[in-house]
């Protein structure tokens, strides 16, 4: 399936990656060769077949829902590139 | 005094435990070699300081009789595995100088085994790469080159940086990832051997995450014995990852020399692409010799999907990164580029923070995860993937490992195939299948092509059965007597 640039302009958006209007015709085109390459999977027969959803068929543990860590929110800033009174500044959300 | 970072990891073990020489000592040449090798931008940061310090450490606890399993074994980290106070990029623009608060438990299982860090190694950018050059640091420069020729080559990817400084004798080993072959293809590309475990082998916590259900940890080293020293490290369950395997790590090392007389090894038939460049082909069928002279029984088998192993990943691994790249959003750690708005300051961000090849892959992911889309795309590649890892259940109904080439090629110039998305996807045409099924996989190096430079071959075991897998590769190691090391251009 061809992807044209408004689609290109509404998957950017949805990723939160902007893209200059002169990026999104050369975008299309290669997402465009890369689902034509990935339209081969239509060939193989899925009928009854259950999706495979992890590498290694084991069950995922179950664990007491306790605290183990954290109360540390300086380490948890340190990297912030924005931080103030033990908190994440970020940009106004609400007026 | 011979040159200690000629010592493979084994070599240097034993001359430790023998007070043959210190860790310091051992250290200070690998630091001097990585010094003298900056040309081949292996690394994207060089921590001396903290690699002699851990060195006394290792000296002290040598001198006390309270040595580990690697004490005093001087190696690269792969800049995707979050070290604690040193700062981890994943090879990306977007972690800025991020400086983790915590170590990733494969790195941490290392130091406890008396392991030295000599510094962060490059890699293509959140490992999507197959060549290196995706890397915000730039490309990682080869150490081979093709005979008669001054071109710089590709190391392969994700992890070149690893593989480069394995090859280039600037550690004793190094750790990697493999998402869909960035460990083994590099190993091929670099005469190194690479291996990546079972899925769940290794932890993933700490390590920056790409596409979670494919992502796994192993070593790049000089040998396969020493790839097995390693991985036995490295391995081990986690309950801070919850697909970490709660079972029994084997001494690995034990496998390496071990018989493989009996054993049956199939050789699928789906690997002989067109066009098979003839030494790859002619390498194969010299593996399979080699397997039959050791006493194994080598029969062809079947793995029918095998063609779609490479468009399934390219939805599957696009998918898992558009989700957990999406914690890339300027707030808590990272680059920020400011906006009017919230949502301008994260498109913004990511603008500037991601590479093309990061941002083509969070589109395709984004994309096949749209509504309407989900069913066609993701949800049929998942069944695919079930397809193709039944292939190989099937097959190791008869026999008990797979011999392969590695990879389609041996090492490629820079700048090469990067303006074609899919011809540098084919790279991990042979690999990427394990990462699929969650399969053990290893490249060992077995010969030089018409240009000098090495092709690896690849042995794949059965789930958790990396024993068989050592022990065969161990015996195409001593058949290939692969002894030729790249020349030392880049010390003038």
């Amino acid at each position: 399936m061809a992807i044209d640039a408004d689609t290109v302009r509404r998957v950017a958006k949805l990723a939160h990656i902007r893209q200059p209007q002169d990026r999104l015709e050369p975008l299309a085109a290669e997402l465009s060769e890369i689902l034509a390459w990935i339209e081969q999977l239509n060939e193989v027969d899925v009928t009854e077949v259950e999706p495979m959803t992890s590498a290694v068929a084991f069950p995922l543990p179950m664990r007491e829902d306790i605290v183990t860590d954290g109360g540390d929110a300086g380490v948890v800033l340190a990297n912030a590139p924005l931080a103030r009174d033990g908190f994440f500044v970020v940009p106004k959300v609400v007026e | 005094m011979n040159d200690l970072t000629s010592l493979t990891l084994k070599e240097a073990l034993d001359g430790l435990a023998g007070r043959r020489f210190s860790s310091v000592e051992i250290t200070r040449a690998h630091l001097a070699a990585i010094a003298a090798a900056r040309e081949l931008n292996a690394f994207v940061l060089e921590t001396p300081d903290k690699a002699l310090a851990m060195a006394e450490a290792c000296d002290a606890r040598i001198a006390a009789g309270d040595a580990g399993p690697l004490e005093g074994a001087p190696l690269g980290i792969k800049d995707l595995f979050c070290t604690n106070g040193v700062r981890s990029t994943a090879g990306s623009r977007i972690l800025g100088d991020f400086i983790p608060p915590y170590e990733s438990t494969v790195t941490a299982n290392l130091w406890r085994d008396g392991a030295v860090m000599l510094g962060k190694l490059n890699m293509d950018e959140f490992a999507m790469g197959s060549s290196n050059e995706t890397s915000a640091f730039g490309p990682v420069v080869n150490p081979w080159k093709s005979r008669g020729s001054n071109r710089s080559l590709s190391p392969g990817g994700s992890s070149g940086g690893s593989a480069a400084a394995v090859a280039a004798d600037m550690v004793l080993g190094a750790t990697a990832t493999d998402t869909g072959g960035s460990i083994r293809q590099p190993a091929s590309l670099t005469g190194t051997v690479g291996v990546k475990p079972t899925y769940g082998r290794c932890s993933r916590w700490g390590v920056v995450a790409f596409a979670s259900s494919l992502d796994q940890a192993g070593p790049l080293a000089k040998t396969v014995e020493d790839a097995a020293i390693l991985l036995a490290s490295m391995s081990g369950h986690d309950p801070k990852d919850s697909t970490s395997l709660p079972v029994e790590v084997p001494d690995f090392r034990h496998s390496v020399g071990r018989s493989v007389k009996g054993l049956r090894v199939g050789v699928p038939k789906e690997y002989r692409v067109d066009p098979m460049p003839p030494a790859i082909e002619a390498l194969w069928t010299r593996g399979v010799e080699w397997l039959k002279d050791a006493g194994c029984e080598v029969v062809e088998v079947s793995l029918p999907h095998t063609r779609y192993a490479l468009p399934a990943y390219y939805i599957i691994a696009p998918a898992e990164a558009s989700s957990n790249l999406a914690r890339y959003d300027g707030m808590r750690y990272g680059l920020r580029v400011d906006g009017a708005t919230l949502d301008e300051v994260y498109d913004r961000t990511r603008e500037e923070g991601f590479g093309p090849e990061v941002k083509r892959r969070i589109l395709i992911g984004t994309y096949v995860l749209s509504a309407g889309y989900y069913d066609a795309y993701y949800l049929r590649a998942l069944k695919v993937r079930r397809r193709i890892a039944d292939d190989f259940t099937r097959a190791f109904e008869t026999v008990d490992a797979l011999i392969t080439p590695t990879a389609p090629s041996a090492a490629f110039g820079l700048g090469d195939s990067a303006a074609d998305p899919v011809a540098m996807y084919l790279n991990d045409i042979f690999t990427v299948t394990v990462n699929l099924a969650g399969l053990p996989a290893i490249s060992v190096p077995g010969a030089l092509d018409d240009a000098g430079l090495p092709l690896g071959l690849q042995v794949i075991g059965r789930t958790l059965d990396e024993s068989t897998m050592f022990s065969l590769a161990g015996v195409l190691e001593k058949a290939a007597a692969f002894r030729a090391k790249p020349q030392k251009w880049w010390i003038r």
